[in-house]
Order: structure tokens, then sequence, then C-alpha cells
């Protein structure tokens, strides 16, 4: 920074210089006020969204800076919400970046008095041998008149009003392979 | 030429030195179309990272942010008419009371979502020492927190009791009407969340025209008592760069009904310390430059 | 609306500002009531006597759009000498059977039909397995040969049934059922006949203020007639909006993760009614069926083609044998049920939290303690993942963590920013969503989750040769993976696999029409095909709302064939013209030879308005060029509904399973078929003609606040919203107060059957006492968000509530309900226990004593 700049930055030099001689005004305005710019405009890269609340459906941008979800709020084109969004809908991006979501898998064993942190392979391995065992022991072939009935009661599953289709697609897909009929979500609440 | 630099009536950014300045800005808020749903307050915090203001249930029907606050730059009134029935609850049998709320069928619920007016005279920039406080190009009124020392002038200085000090920080918080976002061309977050359009952003003269216009349809549809709040420039702060379609009187909202800038007696005032002003902006220089080292 | 559906409902206040009259019927005065042109307070539980009300006050004034009614709805078509109403029976209709708790159909049906009614036995078990809406559009088929009357002067005929069934509840009855002063119930009526017709048009909009009854499918039925008898069906600004209230729970209905349905409400198998393919299939199709259920062969092969690719063959009925079949009823609150009894072994919970969530949460609680293993997939740490350390039952002893030996993964799940995907909104748009960051740390994707999972499965049961693994071994299970990882599977390819796709080239299809029934088209959700049309994700589309039509056809994509608005044939008169240029949307171009407009027309594009089929056509050419409801099996719109409610053909007002009034209107007090479970932990609050309903002397409603999101796991979390509403609290009307001594501000607590929770209390006039048969009936209101868990707790409401259902859908009845309210916070540890017990001896609750399913005597015990 040149000596001239330095001094130009100063605000009574501004003021006594400047069309602010009362110094509230452009005079005023610090470096700070003067580079801000809204960080949306600055974002790395922006996603198409919508919103995870309820089921209305209102277009949401999704601004990421750094890897990093930096603001979430309405998508002006969306012809069902027209950019604007709810309170909960407007708090999308504490939902997402809040320290308070878990992060690690934790597991409680039978009779345990607290949690422990176990590695996600592990877990994905041993939830499908227990579903493996649940399968297996409560397997049924046939009705008493030998109609089929081919499924397991033994396991169950409720969600996936708030999950995509896709999601739910695969849910069912493989829960009806497995034989496993109870499927439920909110739909039935 | 002072009285108009002073007064800023007509154009404050220009008066105070923006000489390309846009036209000025603000917020018409239609209490009309409030449905209450507070987006507008958490739309503010989630961009600017205002902290939570406590989690206190106050009972004044689903207000439970207050006021406006350092940690609250929106906020959301209810107001419930009549709050209780004409009949006293307590001694009242049962049955009157029912009786009662049968025959009150005009029960209405008022919402409005409050902030900072952005004054034509704004008390808190007249008062501020530190130049922390200022006049944006827009118009509006801004807190510069890299400036700000939390000296806490400005706060008995707000005729709306808006500008406040945060705890544990100490300096002064409130509405930037998004200032880094109207750089960019953008509208502020409340506005920009507001669902019904109760919350409209603008530009100020166009807003009054507009908002004298619904106004008027409200007043033929029999809402008689519609009427704008903050926008007469010849009022006590010179009219606000924020104000309002309110549909019953300010105080029912918790608004002052006559709000009057402290320093609405500035201009003489500076006349006369004129000259003591420019002595002592010298020595400020003289102390600036002495303490960069 | 306001409340739940903010930015839904700010096209609610457009309407409102270019002169629409805005009318909100609830019990308690809301957000919207704020800003409605008029609000009208409404007994919980009454809403078929008032909009019984509404169809009467149409039908004696003749203000029905008769036009349109006589076109296209079943008015005119003649009953079965058979059928007897509840007016003449009491509050039955024909054919109820104590033994099944369900009714012979016979009787419903329409003359010379009465063969292909339901037995009783059918109709029980169709409850049971939540199918009886099967019937109705794959129903029977509806020969021409029908009797009808168009001068609707026929004593039986649908038009003058109806006149009759509703003739009872006049204004004065309205008042004194639903304690809406007859005054402002003619103001909603004249208001909303007056909006209908040939010019304007009037929307209907519900949420779970609706579904969630022991009748709540008829109160839906009950808005149906009306909209059809006004002529606001398939037309713009009329219709039926369900406002729902999960960002994808439309599609998760369409793609069901629900036990009785497979995608595209294709019914699961039934053990004996479908012991065959062919049987399912034509169970489906009905054969000799009109419209599009008739290709429904082609769909079912379709789907089974998807999930088993080349293992699905004509020769083994395309893995049909693969499906698992229903014996009864498999739903969410049976399970629950089976938990508690030691049925059930493991538990997935995929962003759901029932401990919080579902009705009677001691009864959630207690059946997961109950588990081998639970598997909670969330964001936030949730009430049903922690129940065994900090859940109700610990304090009170009944569950005791070191006791307790479900084992518990919390496997932390990934944000909706942080996988790509589609969800259905509430209008049956799919919006593709892009990914904008990697999840963190261990949060995955459910698609993630259910791939993986699948494929360690699968890995497992490699070297099996057991039939029964065949089907998971067979299963296609083969999407790219890619992201940041290397392992997340590719979302496009399944919504590809759902649109469905030529088995030879891949090529996806544009259109359901292109299914074939012979193995060479294979396709996940009928319904959902076209939204891969031409290899482009449609519904990624965002073409902004500003440059296209007010229709906005190129944002998204809607099922079925991107149409915006069902049933839309209707918004042109039988000629094929617009009932108005005002009213204007879909409608036949002479010229062109095809339908044209708006929106995509919700009919054959060629079929000329005149076409009248052959006597013996079937399927889709069987429907005429003037029936618009061509999923319907004689293309009308339904004012009666022959077949496809297990509860009756046309709605009658009962009173909700828990209530403090006695039915005005029948000697039968509730539903007579709906789904009870009676246990000792499943006690109902006595109702009358019951002894001991004074015990729960006050209605109890619940809802949600805008501030917070169902239980609570995505709002009660963040401090911005947390904040705004940080505490459960009770809403009472100062008279209430008065009667109970409850102070603003002070704590008080509620009582029911199962439970006793506290709340702070909120006096406000927005709640206020109905005038109900000359005596006083107080309603009271909680939200339902507040758990144990979070940054603001509190009791949950769902432990007040019982399990009794609907008996078509199986929805529980959580919209009311009955309490006592008392000041001062509840009892704690042990103590509860035991007051909750006293409550119940009170009520003569102790043994085995629950109300049967026939009101018999004014003593029925």
């Amino acid at each position: 920074m040149g000596v001239r700049t330095w001094i130009e930055g100063w605000p009574v030099y501004r003021q006594l210089t400047g069309d602010d001689p009362l110094g509230r005004g452009a005079a005023a305005e610090s470096q700070r006020s003067r580079a801000l710019t809204a960080r949306t405009s600055t974002a790395d890269s922006v996603a198409r969204s919508v919103c995870p609340y309820c089921a209305v459906g209102c277009g949401q941008r999704v601004y990421v800076k750094d890897r990093q979800v930096v603001q979430i709020e309405g998508d002006p084109d969306s012809p069902i919400s027209r950019g604007r969004l709810c309170p909960k809908g407007s708090a999308s991006k504490s939902l997402v970046t809040s320290d308070r979501r878990q992060q690690r898998v934790l597991h409680r064993r039978p009779y345990a008095t607290d949690w422990e942190e176990l590695d996600l392979e592990t877990a994905m391995d041993m939830i499908a041998d227990r579903m493996v065992a649940a399968r297996e022991a409560t397997w049924e072939d046939a009705d008493d008149d030998g109609n089929p009935l081919n499924r397991t009661l033994g396991f169950a599953s409720l969600g996936g009003a708030t999950l995509d289709n896709e999601e739910n697609y695969l849910i069912k897909k493989l829960f009806t392979a497995m034989g496993a009929l109870q499927i439920e979500n909110q739909a039935r609440i | 030429m002072t009285d108009d630099l002073l007064d800023g009536l007509s154009d404050p950014a220009r008066a105070a030195g923006w000489a390309d300045a846009p036209p000025r800005v603000g917020f018409f808020t239609d209490t009309s179309v409030c449905i209450g749903c507070k987006a507008c307050e958490v739309a503010c915090k989630e961009w600017n990272a205002v902290p939570d203001d406590g989690f206190d249930l106050l009972g004044t029907s689903y207000d439970n942010t207050g006021g406006l606050s350092a940690n609250s730059w929106r906020h959301v009134a209810f107001v419930e008419q009549p709050a209780l029935p004409p009949v006293d609850p307590v001694s009242a049998p049962v049955d009157a009371l029912a009786a009662a709320a049968e025959a009150t069928p005009d029960f209405r619920w008022l919402m409005m979502s409050d902030v900072c007016k952005h004054c034509t005279h704004a008390g808190c920039l007249d008062v501020c020492p530190t130049g922390a406080l200022f006049r944006t190009e827009f118009s509006t009124v801004v807190v510069q927190e890299d400036i700000c020392n939390g000296c806490g002038y400005c706060i008995p200085a707000c005729p709306y009791g808006v500008i406040d000090q945060r705890a544990g920080d100490g300096r002064a918080w409130k509405c930037t009407m998004c200032y880094d976002r109207l750089g960019d061309g953008l509208s502020p977050a409340c506005a920009t969340a507001c669902p019904t359009e109760s919350i409209q952003f603008g530009e100020l003269s166009r807003l009054r025209e507009k908002a004298e216009r619904r106004v008027a349809t409200l007043r033929e549809q029999g809402v008689s008592r519609a009427h704008l709040y903050g926008a007469d420039p010849d009022d006590g702060v010179g009219g606000d760069g924020a104000f309002f379609l309110l549909l019953d009187d300010p105080e029912v909202y918790g608004l002052p009904p006559d709000p009057v800038v402290g320093t609405r007696d500035l201009p003489a005032m500076w006349k006369r310390a004129g000259l003591a002003a420019l002595a002592m902006a010298a020595a400020a220089v003289v102390s600036f430059a002495g303490g960069r080292r | 609306m306001a409340e739940a559906h903010p930015v839904g409902f700010q096209w609610v206040m457009e309407a409102k500002s270019r002169g629409a009259t805005v009318i909100h019927v609830d019990p308690r005065y809301t957000r919207t009531s704020a800003v409605a042109d008029m609000y009208v307070p409404v007994r919980a539980g009454a809403d078929i006597a008032f909009l019984g009300g509404v169809i009467n006050y149409i039908l004696s004034n003749e203000k029905d759009f008769r036009e349109y009614v006589l076109a296209y709805t079943n008015a005119s078509t003649v009953l079965s000498e058979d059928f007897q109403d509840t007016e003449d029976l009491d509050g039955l209709f024909s054919g109820y059977d104590p033994e099944h708790g369900a009714y012979d159909q016979s009787s419903w049906m329409y003359a010379g039909r009465e063969h292909e009614g339901r037995q009783a036995e059918q109709s029980g078990q169709e409850r049971e397995t939540a199918a009886g809406l099967r019937a109705e559009s794959h129903g029977p088929p509806i020969g021409h040969d029908t009797e009808k009357d168009p001068t609707l002067a026929h004593p039986r005929c649908v038009y003058q049934v109806l006149k009759r069934h509703y003739a009872r509840y006049t204004p004065e009855v309205v008042e004194r059922l639903c304690g809406v002063p007859t005054s402002d119930f003619l103001r909603v009526c004249e208001a909303w006949t007056a909006n209908s017709g040939r010019e304007r048009t009037s929307a209907l909009v519900y949420s779970v203020g609706w579904t969630q009854h022991s009748v709540g499918v008829q109160y839906i039925r009950a808005g149906a007639i009306i909209q059809l008898l006004l002529g606001n069906m398939g037309r713009p600004g009329g219709g039926v909006m369900a406002l729902r209230g999960h960002a994808s729970i439309q599609g998760s209905t369409d793609i069901p993760t629900l036990f009785n349905l497979l995608p595209g409400y294709l019914q699961m198998p039934h053990h004996r009614q479908h012991p065959t393919f062919d049987k399912w299939v034509d169970a489906l199709r009905h054969p000799g069926q009109k419209g599009f259920w008739s290709d429904a062969r082609a769909y079912a092969i379709s789907l089974l083609k998807a999930y088993w690719g080349e293992a699905a063959t004509a020769d083994n009925d395309f893995g049909y044998g693969w499906l698992p079949r229903l014996t009864g009823d498999h739903g969410t609150y049976r399970q629950v049920l089976d938990m508690i009894d030691g049925k059930i072994k493991g538990y997935f919970l995929l962003g759901q939290n029932p401990a919080v969530g579902s009705a009677h949460g001691r009864a959630q609680r207690l059946g997961m303690a109950n588990l081998d293993w639970l598997v909670v997939r969330d964001l936030f740490m949730t009430e049903s993942a922690t129940f065994w350390k900090d859940g109700p039952e610990i304090a009170t002893g009944e569950i005791v963590t070191e006791q307790c030996g479900t084992e518990v993964f919390f496997l932390p799940a990934a944000s909706h920013v942080e996988k790509e995907g589609t969800f259905t909104q509430t209008q049956r748009l799919l919006q593709w969503r892009e990914k904008a960051v990697d999840p963190p740390g261990d949060c995955r994707s459910e698609l993630w989750f259910m791939y993986h999972l699948g494929r360690r499965i699968r890995d497992r049961l490699a070297s099996s040769t057991a039939p029964r693994d065949q089907a998971i071994l067979r299963l296609t299970w083969d999407y790219r993976l890619h992201g940041e990882r290397g392992d997340e599977p590719s979302a496009e390819d399944v919504l590809r696999e759902i649109n469905g796709y030529e088995v030879d080239t891949g090529t996806p299809l544009s259109s359901y029409t292109q299914m074939k029934a012979d193995g060479s088209t294979a396709g996940g959700c009928w319904i959902y095909t076209g939204v891969y049309a031409d290899g482009v994700n449609q519904a990624a589309r965002r073409k902004p709302g500003g440059e296209q039509s007010w229709v906005a056809p190129e944002w998204g994509w809607a099922w079925p064939s991107n149409r915006r608005a069902l049933y839309n044939r209707a918004s042109a008169d039988p000629d094929g013209k617009p009932w108005s240029e005002r009213k204007k949307y879909v409608w036949w171009d002479p010229e062109a030879g095809s339908w044209t407009g708006h929106d995509v027309p919700d009919f054959e594009k060629g079929k000329d308005p005149s076409y009248r089929p052959d006597a013996d056509a079937t399927g889709v050419d069987a429907i005429a060029g003037d029936d618009p409801f061509i999923m319907q099996g004689d293309g009308k719109g339904w004012l009666y509904v022959p077949s496809g409610l297990i509860d009756g053909p046309l709605p009658t007002h009962y009173e909700p399973v828990e209530s403090t009034v006695r039915n005005p209107l029948y000697t039968q007090q509730a539903n007579p078929t709906r789904k009870v479970y009676d246990r000792s932990d499943n006690q109902l609050n006595p109702s009358p003609p019951q002894q001991h309903a004074e015990v729960f002397p006050y209605v109890f409603c619940t809802s949600r606040l805008t501030e917070h999101h169902t239980a609570g796991g995505m709002s009660r979390t963040l401090a911005y919203l947390s904040e705004l509403q940080p505490h459960m609290f009770v809403e009472v009307s100062p008279a209430l107060a008065a009667e109970r001594g409850l102070e603003h501000l002070g704590w008080a607590h509620v009582v029911t059957a199962r439970a006793a929770i506290e709340a702070r209390v909120m006096i406000t006039s927005r709640l206020r006492p109905l005038r109900i048969d000359d005596r006083i009936v107080h309603q009271i209101w909680l939200p339902y968000h507040w758990g144990g868990q979070g940054l603001v707790t509190g009791d949950s409401v769902n432990d007040l509530i019982g399990i009794a259902l609907d008996p078509n859908v199986l929805i529980q009845e959580s919209k009311v309900g009955t309490c006592d309210i008392r000041p001062g916070r509840r009892p704690t540890g042990v103590e509860l226990l035991a007051y909750v017990e006293a409550y119940r001896k009170r009520a003569g609750m102790s043994g085995d004593r629950y109300a049967s399913m026939l009101t018999k005597d004014e003593h029925d015990g």
C-alpha cells in the first residue's frame, strides 16, 4: 500500500477532501465495508435443489465455496415457490451445516449403558449378518393350505417420506426380494 | 446548502457524500398480508450469522422473540384482539364466558414484522462518535462492525429502541438491510424469503406510491383503520426507510406513535460548532497518523 | 395452510388479492384464519356433518352444475333394489356382518350388478390389507346396459339416494353437531356455490386434519362429492388438493415403502386371493375392465422385469413366485404391537422417529425395547435412537437400560444437498436435486446404504442354491458407482430403471402405453414412465417459471405423462368445448382432430368427443369421448361409490372413536368397520353411550406449528427454529382455563388412558368453547413436535393417543381424542403410572372392557 493510498484510506482525509464533510457517509465507510460482497456471488458453484421439509417442493439454490455450503436460498425461477422460503426452508443451511449433526456411526451393545463408536464398514457387515440371520430364523415358505408365502416377518422398516424416489425404490426392491413385507413410511401415519 | 446537507431529506445518500448514489431504497412491510411465519427472522439470521436470542417462552401469543435486539434484526409481533373475552375469566361462570366467546366473532390476530427503520434523521448515526454508523450509498444506516467500539451512545439515541449492544461482544448491532447483498444487486434476505410479499424491498419512492394504493384498496374494502406508519417525510424522523402498513394504532404493535429523533436540532448546533469541529478533525488527523505505527 | 405450508399459501394470498374469498374451517383459529375472509370454528371430528350439510344445501337448492353432473358423474345411475341407507338402518348401510365387522357389499352395487359386490369376509380381509380402495379403480366392469335415468327422477338413482341420505344434514343439525352458527354455515354454502359453475371454480384444500381420523377417507370423499356436484373437478382453480407434509411423501406412496403396495399402486399379492400370477394380474386389471387399468398385466410384468431382469421369464411367471405374500394386516401399528409381543427381531428407521411421531409413543418405545436389533438412520440424534437410556419409560422404570437387550446402530444420513435424486411434491411433481457437496464423515445416502447392504447380503448368499435366495441373487443390482469416494450408486441409473426401457436395446420408454406384457419392456413404476423420455432426465428441467405458460410444463415432470391437472378432460364440455372462455384449460380441436390446451390432455389425444364404444368394448376403447374419469370403470366421477370403500358408499357422520358427544344422528356411535386392536396396552377412553365418558371431558386436537417440523428432528435441533417456539405448550380457551383453574404460562398436564403429559398453558381466544346439543364442549390444542432430544425438549403429544384406524387405509385417528386437563405438572416416576391407572379405573377400564363395533343400546359396554 503506497503512502498516498494509505492516506486516502483515512476517513478524516476523505471527510475533508470529499463530498461528505460531516463524515457520516462515504467518508466514514471502512475498508471492510467497501469490500463487502454477497457470498452468493463469490461461490464456487450453485446446485439447484429442493427444500427437504414439507411437500410444497420449493426450489432452493445451494451455494458452495471451498466445498462448504455457504448459503441456501429460494430459487426465483421456481414456478411453485418463486424464490420464497418459509422459516424452516430458510433454516436449511443450519440443517446441513449444524455441528450437532451426527457424523459418526454409533453402536449400543445389548444391555449397554452408552454408545460406542463403530467403523462404518463393520456396522454394515453386522447389519447384513443380522438381516440374513433374522430372515433365516423366521422364513415362511407356505401357509397351512400350501399356498406360497415366501416371506419373512422377522424384520420391519419405517421411513421414506423424507427420502428420494430412487432410495425408496431400492428399499422396496431389496426388501421385497428378501421376502420382507413389513415396509412402511409416514404415508401410513 | 448546509441545511439540506444536514437534513438530507430529499436525498440522504447524496448528502452523505455519495455523488453517484443510486435511488434510496427501503422496506415496505404490509402487515395486512403477513402470516406470521417468521421466515424473515430466520432468513436474516442465516444470512447475517446473527446468534440465537435464547429459548424462552414469552406467552405473548406466538411471539417468542420479544422485540428487536442485537440478536434479532427482524421481529414478528403477534397481537390477539381482543386478548380476552369481555368477561372476567376468573369470576365469571363458564357458561357466560362461552356465551361471550360466541358473541365476539370479530376476533382478529394481527402480525407485523418489525425492523430497523433506517430513518432519514438517524439518531444513532448522529451520535456515533467513531464513524461506525454511517449512511450508505443506498441511504440505509449501517453499523460497521470493524469500527464500532461498543461505546453505546447510539442506543438511547434511537427513538424506536432498535439498536442494541450484544452481550459478551459489546458492539452495537442491527439490521444492515443486507448491505453486502445490495451491493451485488440482490434484495435483503428477509424480503427475498417472505412468502406473501408482506416485506417488499425496492426504491423507496416507488414503495411509497405502492403503499398509498394498497391503503386505498383496503379502505375501499372496509378496512377503515389501514394506514401507513413511517412513510411521512415530515414526521419526527424525517420519514423512515422502512415503513409499514398497519391495521391498528402503532402502540398496538409496540411501535411509538410519534417517534422524534433526539438529534433533530443538530443542524443548528452544527452551525455553531462548525469551526470547532474542523479543529477537532485536524487534531484527529494527527492522532491517526501517530497511531498508525 | 399458512401454518404448515406458508410458501404454498402465497397463491392463496394472490388469489385473495384478485378477489377470491378465502374460507377457513378449523377447530382452532390459526395463522390461516388470521388472513381468511371467513373463519369458521368447528368441532373436531364433525367434518362429515359439516360437509354433508353443504351437500344438502346444494341438492335442496338445486345449486349443482347440472350439465356437468349429468354428463360426468354417476348421478343418473340406478342402484340395486336391495340398497338400504344409514337413514333407514340407524347408522348402518345394508349388508353389515357383525362377525367380520364388515359389510357384504352386494346391495351397494348398481342395479343388476349385485353379484359383483364384495362378501363380508372379503371386505374384512381388504380392511386388514388396506386393499379396499383397489376395488374402486380396479373394480368390476360396468356395462353399457347399466340402468340410468337422465331425468334424475328415479327414486333409486344416485342423485335421489344422495339427496335422501343428506336430507337430515340441515343447517340446524350442522349447528347442533359442529357448533357452527346457522348464519355462518349458510355464508359458507352461499360463497362456495356462488363461486362454482360454468364461469367460476372453487378449490378445496385439506391436510392430515382430514386423513388422521377413523373415517378419514370418507372425509375426503365428502369433499369430492361437493366438488363433483359443483363441477369443480378436472378444471383450473378447482379440485380437492391434499397438502402433504413431507418432501417426498407423495413419492413414497407412488414408489411405496408401504406393506400393501408395489410401485405404481400395484397391490402386493395375498396368499389366498392371488396364489397364481394370473389371479394376481386379473385382480389388478379385472378382465373386461374399462380404462387404463386394463393394461395392468404390462405394468406388472415390466416391474418384475425391472426387478429380476433376465431371470424373469414367461416360464417362471416373470418371477411372481418370488414376491412375498400378505396374510393380513402388516401395517406399522400391527408391527409395533408385534414387537411388544416379541414377534419381530429387527427394525429399520430410515429418517423416521416413531418414538415421537407415531401414535401411542409408549407402545412404540416398548416395542423397540423388545427387539434384537434396531438400525436408525438420521441426520441428528433422535428419541427413537435413545429410548434405551433416556426415554420416558426409563423414568417410570418400564424400561431398564441394563435389562434392555436391543442392539442399536445409529448411522448418520446424508442431507438433501449431499446427494442427488428426485422428490415428488404434493402435486405429483418430480423435481431432481443436484448434489452440492459430499456428505461429511460417515454420513451416507439411503441409496448408498441400501445398495451396499444388498451387495453384502448377496455376497453372503452367493453360494446358496435355496430357492428362497434366488430372488436376491437374481435381482438386478448393478448400478454405476461414482462420487468422491467412488462408491455412490448413480441415482440417474435408478431413475432410468424406474422410468423403464426396452429390454433389448436399453432405450428408455417415453410412455407407459409402450409397456408390453411379453417381457420385452422393463420399468420400475409405470406411472413414472416418461420421466426419462428421450433419455433425458425430465425431472431436472428448470425452465424459469417466468419464461413459460402459467401451467409451467417445463419445470420438473409430473406423473402421469407430465400432466399437471388430473381428469382435465372435464375442463371442456361433453362436446369438447371449454365450459367458458375464462376457465379454458384443455379442449378438442376439431380441425386437428385432437385434444389440445394449456396442459397435457388427460385423455387419448385423438379420441373424438362424439366417440361411443361398442357394447362389448373393453379397456381404453370402452371409454367414451365424453367420459373424463378415465381410471374409473364407467368413466364417471363417483358421487356414490358402489365398490372400493370398506365403510360405506356414502360418507356418513360417525363420532370419533373417542368423543364426548353421543352421535346425534344415529344409534351407531362410531365407524362400525374401524380397525381396532383391543389389548390392555391400547385402551381407548370410553365414549357415550359407554359409562364414565365424563372422566375424559374435553376434546383435544393436535397439529403443527410453522416453526417446527413433525417430530422435531429437523427443527428442534436448530437454534434459529428452536428459539421461535422454544417450549411445549397447550392452548386453552379463557373459559376452560377458568373451569380448570389454569394460569397463563403456568404448567398443566393432559391425561388420557395412555399417558399424562405436561405443557405450559397458553390461554387464548383463538380457542373457543362450542355449543353442541345445548351443552358446552371445550377443545384444547397441542403441537406434536416435542420429545426428549434436541435443543428444546418437552413431553410428546403422541403419547396421549391410542391406536384406532381408518378401515380403508389403516391410518390412525390422531386429530381428535378425549382427555382431561389439570393445573400443575404431571407426577413423575412410578407415580405417573399409578396416576394414569387411577384415571383408567375411574373410567371403568380395568380388565378387558372394550367398546363393541356395533353400538347396541344406551349403555353399550
